[in-house]
């Protein structure tokens, strides 16, 4: 969990950050916050399925389930059992 | 009556929230024909004000050019004032047909259909072309039609960020198994001046089987050797699958716009597009008009050339007085403030010494990104240029910015 935790956070700083300066945690608000976009999210789902072998339904991948690394990784969790 | 006191309520509330942020857009009318001078009623029931004019469109001085005009009245006499029918009933005029294949050959396309604006274009070409089956990968500063249109279509949509190609190349890669892909961009960026680095695009969508889409708004009939486009500049004529551009801007400033590319695309659009299907085309006068402008372009590239030297001229003036700018080449040149209450205060001063440009900020710049957007045009003399140069450094004297980096203005004014 940890491990995916860290490749997700880094994902989505390389990918949405434009400030090198910005700082990013588990818990940033992501969706709320402004840093990933409704449009974004989908290269994040599809990066989810690819890396981990998963199906998120589009009902499941919501902007409340994707709107922290903690809570996009226990979702994601969900898919792997 | 259903339009209550609750239901005024509301909106005056989110009208109030509006001002409140500092973002209620107001019109400024202008009492005269749109020209590198201007007489303008600012703020409304104000005295009226003669200016020079940096923020239109109007690059290549075209919108009040007496043969275009000419040619308008000659159309308005000979084919009406309207056509009351959308395209297919009733609404196509032979000089309807003859637009469609001028800007074809113009552009260095396949086939042309007009819209009634590029908006509109933009709004109705990827769900006319595209189906949930596809992917459309689109810069992240593309503009709002764009996005608009990239809503009402059933597509994947994806975004690589602005202009990085290692990036679309990643987006490219992981969208690999879609029927159909299309990298979207601007080639001319409106905020920012840029140009897209179309040589460079061409080649990812040769390699990955991806079409090419491209707003030209801001590039149509001056950037290039002989103003066709981006495309032209970045040596791909012929390889841009789908090309949107507006008779609005340099096109004779009118209304209108299209879009231009392979056949086919072209094709499902007649077919498709709903705003071209539910909607009167372009009325005859201004079709008459824009006939004549592609006419007029593609006898002289004259009005390019001087708009060249005008930008050249202008970015060169600013950036020796010491002014932040965003880099490039184009006749958009941003005048960086950083700061939204400096631009609109700047924008002001600047109105006051007889110069008429806007002040833009957060949303439709980035936050912390406010800059005065000037536009050349070709209608402007060099004396025009000399004397708005005059005002931008007595207003940037004012404001104590002159010579002062990024960092400096923001730690003067914040962000």
């Amino acid at each position: 969990m940890a491990e995916m935790k860290d490749i997700v956070l880094q994902y989505v700083i390389n990918e949405y950050l434009e400030d090198e300066d910005e700082v990013l945690s588990y818990d940033s608000p992501l969706i709320s916050g402004g840093i990933v976009d409704s449009f974004s999210m989908v290269s994040l789902k599809r990066f989810l399925e690819n890396k981990y072998k998963i199906s998120i339904p589009d009902d499941k991948a919501t902007p409340e389930a994707f709107d922290t690394v903690n809570k996009i990784c226990a979702l994601v969790n969900e898919y792997l059992k | 009556m259903a339009y209550s006191d609750k239901i005024r309520g509301i909106y005056t509330g989110t009208l109030n929230e509006i001002k409140d942020k500092g973002i209620f857009k107001q019109e400024r009318p202008i009492h005269s024909a749109q020209a590198a001078d201007i007489v303008v009623e600012f703020p409304m029931g104000s005295d009226l004000k003669k200016v020079i004019n940096m923020c239109a469109n109007n690059y290549l001085g075209l919108s009040s050019h007496p043969d275009v005009i000419k040619a308008a009245h000659e159309g308005l006499d000979s084919r009406g004032y309207g056509m009351s029918s959308v395209r297919f009933i009733c609404g196509t005029q032979d000089i309807h047909k003859e637009l469609e294949a001028k800007v074809t050959k113009f552009l260095g396309t396949e086939d042309t259909i007009l819209f009634p604006s590029c908006m509109d274009a933009n709004a109705g070409v990827f769900e006319a072309i595209l189906t949930s089956e596809d992917v459309m990968i689109s810069d992240r500063l593309v503009h709002a039609s764009i996005i608009d249109g990239m809503r009402l279509c059933a597509a994947l949509h994806d975004t690589f960020k602005h202009s990085d190609m290692a990036h679309l190349e990643e987006k490219l890669q992981l969208h690999a198994d879609k029927r159909l892909k299309v990298v979207i961009t601007d080639g001319v960026f409106s905020m920012d001046g840029d140009t897209a680095k179309l040589d460079e695009m061409v080649a990812l969508c040769e390699k990955y089987d991806a079409m090419l889409f491209v707003d030209e708004s801001h590039s149509s009939g001056f950037i290039g050797k002989t103003g066709r486009g981006t495309h032209e500049k970045c040596g791909v004529v012929g390889k841009i699958d789908i090309i949107t551009t507006t008779f609005g801007k340099a096109l004779g400033g009118a209304s209108g716009g299209c879009v231009s590319g392979r056949k086919e695309l072209v094709e499902m659009c007649r077919q498709k597009a709903r705003p071209y299907l539910f909607s009167n085309t372009i009325a005859p006068v201004v079709v008459s008009g824009v006939n004549v402008v592609l006419d007029i372009l593609s006898k002289s590239t004259e009005r390019r050339d001087k708009l060249e030297k005008n930008t050249d001229f202008w970015r060169k003036g600013l950036t020796e007085a010491g002014f932040v700018l965003k880099e490039g080449d184009t006749p958009i040149v941003p005048v960086m403030l950083f700061n939204a209450k400096l631009s609109q205060d700047f924008s002001k001063a600047l109105y006051e010494e007889g110069v008429y440009a806007i002040g833009f900020f957060f949303p439709v710049v980035p936050q912390g990104q406010a800059r005065i957007r000037t536009q050349v045009s070709a209608g402007h003399e060099i004396h025009h240029l000399e004397k708005a140069l005059e005002a931008f450094i007595k207003v940037g004297k004012k404001f104590d910015i002159l010579g002062k980096t990024k960092q400096e203005i923001i730690a003067m004014y914040g962000n």
